[in-house]
């Protein structure tokens, strides 16, 4: 999605140490009176990134977006862009723009002005600023609405205008509160991609907040995932899914499989984990070195559990259940498979057959399966 | 909604029968050629004339104009001041006894009021008269104001001014060009209200004024006391007509601006 | 905004607050100062005095001086006794009866159709805007011997001779009800307007006659409104000056006249304090409840 994709290098400019970060926050912890929303966090977010925050309502990531728009002072710790503290420097001293959640457009000023709004401020002068808010207007296409007013203005239409408005300035960082979270459901995904073409033709950096783990996964470079004021893990969308770090993370973002039970052999990259008296061990690569005897867990996505009438035989884990329920959502079916222990395994699959066809029903006694390097060994 | 009842139509008409019968003798009164107040003499419009050459009414009305004007401009933007340390204020010391001075003249009985209020002027040796009646008409006028204002300053999304000092304003320039018209017509009504407040007060006044300065409703109370006339009568009526057009046009202009409001929103939904 | 503030904001919260501290708070102790001192013929007619170029001496002797004589001089009359609990009683009742012929009004209201609506109820703020004053001498012309309301009854047969309306305590209650209607009708109306149609509906389909449906649903859930509309009429009305002295006989004792008679007849400003300290006193605890109820609501809201 960024430019440097379609040179074949993978851009993850997070993996250079010869890098310079845009952002960086610095042990930076907020307090408001008692209550701590971030709590001593350090994070760098580079050059043409389209960096996430994701988390549940109060985890503290529009605080962290605020700190960056200069909304909120940090209690303690540093933020610096290009090297520079911006920590004490107030909003309209920075060359940081932000698209509110609510748009903030100015109820009366249309289109244009609001557009012009930035601009006039740093005294711009005005054919430069007219060429400019054309420009952006061509953008966000919304050439025939320029002299409406908001109110005037459906709900998408003032999503782009507020995206023009905070785009106008050029800033070298664009922070977006939760940009799509007034939009229905198919216009936020139309948008999504929207979003990620103007952010690679202009080369800028992103950074979005939102608690939409699809958008996230779409849109982003890196996502950070944010839990009561600490960022949990912070990667790409893809290792994030399949590499989560603890069960937070795995439980947090899509539908996951979660066995507990304590390492009884454990020799380079492979352990084996009891889980269940009575059930065979069950075979996953190490994350990281495990002792014997120790409390670990196993993380498999439904996506990954094969589900079967016949015993599979080049499985490295076999688990034989009843099916216990179906969830049907058209283009994929969930089935619920329950063990002799009684614990309950999401399997999912594709429906490449009509639903008459199926062959799984109700009851059924069926053999769920996942190879060992499907499920991800979790140690927290 | 669900039709009128007979009882809804008879209880509606009386009681808005009630609340006008009295002012709409008054006005009908007004053009009485008797001067009794009892007896319709015929239609005439001579207590009207006597009403403009009479030089103490013209005084006191001047007089009163002109307090209610300033003192209405000085509440409006105490007010304003008021509102925004009340709504944005966020915690400081003395937040509790700054609200508590905020809505305690709203109910205050006005005998206590006037009477601390001359007290302080005596005390203070300032000589009373108009001034002393327009300082005490700012006070209680800014506490309307403030909470008229505030109540629509708390609703006004905060990110507005967010996003002006985002996109380079200063404090006090994103309130100049973001907050203050967003909250204007809030502080048309809390001036209007101010105006009328002073228009109509007659115990803070009286208590506040001083030699020479005789507000309108002063007047009319000495002159009520020593009996019905009517050419008070026909001072009312202009009273009323005035207040009539003026609450007439303020709402025919509210209407408007939510007929704007409605057909914006269909334009919206069009557009989708 | 952060809880360390600038100058500048410091300045913003200074002027509002200055102001009502030198024009609103101030004055209250200088009231409460005043009602200590004791009467003098003389100008200005109190003692002691504080001269602060005299210096700390002085504010020492006034301090020597105060005394609660004024207090006992009011407990020991029985004017103000009985003016107190004759305000209390003349508020009470016309609260009441204003509640009484609000309610039907509100509720009429409240059931009309939008555009309707709309129109009673700028008929209803109207008066509010005109003056009080006017509203309340309007009265004098229909209730006086010679009055409107006297002359419709001698047409009409009902009497033979005027009826004594004016400079009674009934002239009393028709000028407070009649001047605060409003304040009763606009909050009685917001409550009853919120009301969900559906609830009476419900009501009736579970077997409730409309007459039971408005006493075990309407009612108990309009009152909030009841409450704020007795509040904004009661509190005032205690402290009423003008409708008693205009409509009330000489033996219509209410605090807030005899408070004025005191001042401006008597020229006894040191008593006329202590009243007004006591009606404070009196108002403090509605007032209190009135602000507890309001912010509860608006928590609801």
């Amino acid at each position: 999605m960024s430019p440097s994709y379609n040179n074949n290098s993978i851009f993850a400019p997070w993996n250079d140490p010869k890098e310079k970060p845009l952002i960086e926050f610095k042990n930076v912890t907020k307090n408001f009176g008692s209550f701590t929303a971030i709590d001593n966090q350090s994070i760098n977010i580079y050059e043409r990134e389209f960096f996430s925050i994701l988390g549940p309502s109060g985890c503290g990531k529009t605080t962290m977006m605020r700190m960056l728009g200069g909304f909120e002072i940090p209690t303690e710790g540093d933020i610096l862009l290009d090297g520079q503290s911006i920590t004490n420097i107030p909003p309209h001293k920075r060359p940081v723009n932000m698209m509110f959640q609510s748009y903030a457009l100015f109820p009366h000023m249309n289109v244009e002005k609001n557009i012009a709004f930035g601009l006039k401020q740093e005294g711009m002068p005005k054919d430069q600023i007219n060429d400019r808010v054309e420009e952006m207007i061509n953008l966000v296409q919304l050439q025939q609405f320029a002299k409406r007013k908001p109110s005037q203005l459906s709900g998408g239409q003032r999503q782009r205008v507020a995206l023009a408005r905070s785009l106008a300035k050029k800033p070298k960082l664009l922070l977006l509160d939760e940009p799509l979270g007034a939009l229905d459901k198919k216009l936020r995904e139309e948008t999504q991609f929207e979003l990620m073409n103007i952010q690679e033709s202009l080369g800028m950096t992103f950074v979005i907040v939102t608690h939409d783990q699809e958008e996230a996964m779409t849109v982003s470079s890196r996502i950070a995932v944010m839990d009561h004021g600490k960022i949990i893990q912070v990667e790409s969308p893809a290792d994030i899914y399949e590499k989560p770090n603890s069960r937070y993370i795995a439980d947090f973002l899509g539908d996951v499989n979660i066995f507990e039970g304590k390492v009884a052999s454990a020799n380079d990259d492979a352990i084996q984990l009891e889980w269940a008296e009575g059930q065979e061990k069950l075979q996953m690569e190490a994350s990281q070195p495990a002792k014997i005897g120790d409390s670990n867990w196993l993380a498999v996505r439904p996506e990954k559990i094969s589900i079967s009438k016949e015993k599979p035989i080049d499985a490295d884990n076999i688990l034989k259940g009843k099916i216990w329920d179906i969830g049907y959502t058209g283009n994929i079916s969930v089935y619920h498979v329950q063990l002799p222990n009684g614990m309950t395994i999401k399997a999912q699959e594709v429906n490449r057959r009509r639903l008459a066809n199926r062959e799984l029903t109700w009851e059924d006694d069926v053999w769920i399966s996942w190879r060992k390097t499907a499920g991800t060994h979790l140690v927290k | 909604m669900n039709k009128l009842s007979r009882f809804n139509i008879t209880s509606l008409t009386l009681g808005f029968a009630f609340l006008y019968l009295p002012i709409l003798l008054l006005i009908l009164f007004s053009f009485n050629a008797s001067k009794l107040v009892t007896v319709w003499g015929g239609f005439s419009t001579k207590w009207y004339v006597s009403l403009f050459q009479n030089e103490a009414f013209m005084d006191a009305a001047w007089v009163t104009i002109r307090v209610a004007a300033i003192s209405a401009t000085a509440a409006t933007i105490l007010g304003c001041f008021g509102a925004i340390v009340m709504v944005r204020g966020g915690k400081f010391y003395g937040r509790t006894l700054f609200s508590g001075m905020i809505y305690a003249p709203l109910v205050m009985p006005e005998v206590i009021t006037g009477l601390s209020l001359l007290l302080l002027f005596v005390a203070l040796n300032f000589d009373r008269g108009i001034t002393t009646i327009i300082l005490a008409h700012i006070t209680f006028g800014m506490c309307y104001a403030a909470v008229v204002i505030s109540s629509r300053l708390s609703t006004m999304d905060q990110s507005l001014e967010e996003a002006a000092m985002d996109l380079g304003c200063t404090p006090f320039k994103a309130f100049i060009k973001i907050t203050a018209p967003v909250i204007a017509p809030a502080m048309v009504s809390a001036w209007l209200l101010a105006f009328t407040l002073s228009l109509d007060d007659l115990v803070i006044a009286s208590f506040t004024s001083g030699p020479g300065a005789t507000t309108l409703p002063m007047k009319i109370y000495s002159s009520v006391r020593l009996g019905v006339t009517p050419e008070i009568n026909a001072l009312s009526t202009l009273l009323i007509a005035t207040i009539t057009l003026g609450v007439i046009t303020a709402s025919w202009a509210n209407k408007r601006a939510e007929a704007n409001r409605i057909k914006d929103e269909q334009l919206a939904f069009a557009n989708d | 905004m952060q809880s360390s503030k600038s100058l500048k904001e410091w300045i913003v919260i200074a002027i509002p607050y200055l102001w009502l501290l030198a024009l609103f708070l101030i004055p209250f102790i200088i009231v409460f100062k005043m009602s200590l001192s004791d009467y003098v013929v003389a100008r200005p007619p109190y003692t002691p005095t504080i001269n602060l170029a005299e210096g700390w001496q002085s504010i020492k002797d006034a301090f020597a001086a105060f005394d609660f004589e004024n207090y006992v001089f009011l407990s020991e009359d029985d004017l103000y006794i009985k003016s107190y609990l004759n305000s209390l009683k003349i508020a009470s009742i016309s609260t009441f009866l204003t509640l009484l012929i609000g309610y039907p009004i509100a509720y009429g209201i409240a059931r009309a159709n939008s555009s309707l609506r709309s129109l009673l109820l700028m008929l209803v703020i109207l008066p509010f805007w005109t003056s009080f004053l006017i509203r309340v001498y309007a009265w004098i012309g229909i209730l006086k011997n010679e009055g409107l309301l006297n002359l419709l009854f001698l047409k009409l047969g009902i009497t033979d001779a005027p009826i004594q309306m004016i400079n009674t305590d009934f002239a009393v209650y028709v000028g407070i009800v009649y001047s605060y209607l409003p304040f009763m009708i606009l909050p009685l109306y917001a409550s009853l307007e919120k009301l969900d149609g559906s609830l009476i509906e419900a009501a009736t389909d579970l077997g409730s006659t409309p007459t039971k449906a408005f006493w075990q649903i309407t009612f108990p859930l309009s009152m909030p409104g009841i409450v704020a509309g007795c509040f904004l009429v009661f509190i005032p009305a205690v402290g009423e000056f003008v409708i008693p002295d205009l409509l009330g006989s000489n033996s219509t004792l209410m605090i807030g006249k005899t408070l004025w008679t005191e001042f401006f007849s008597n020229r006894d400003w040191t008593v006329a304090s202590a009243v007004a300290v006591i009606l404070l006193l009196f108002l403090i605890v509605p007032i209190v409840l009135f602000q507890k109820h309001q912010e509860r609501e608006g928590a609801n809201l």
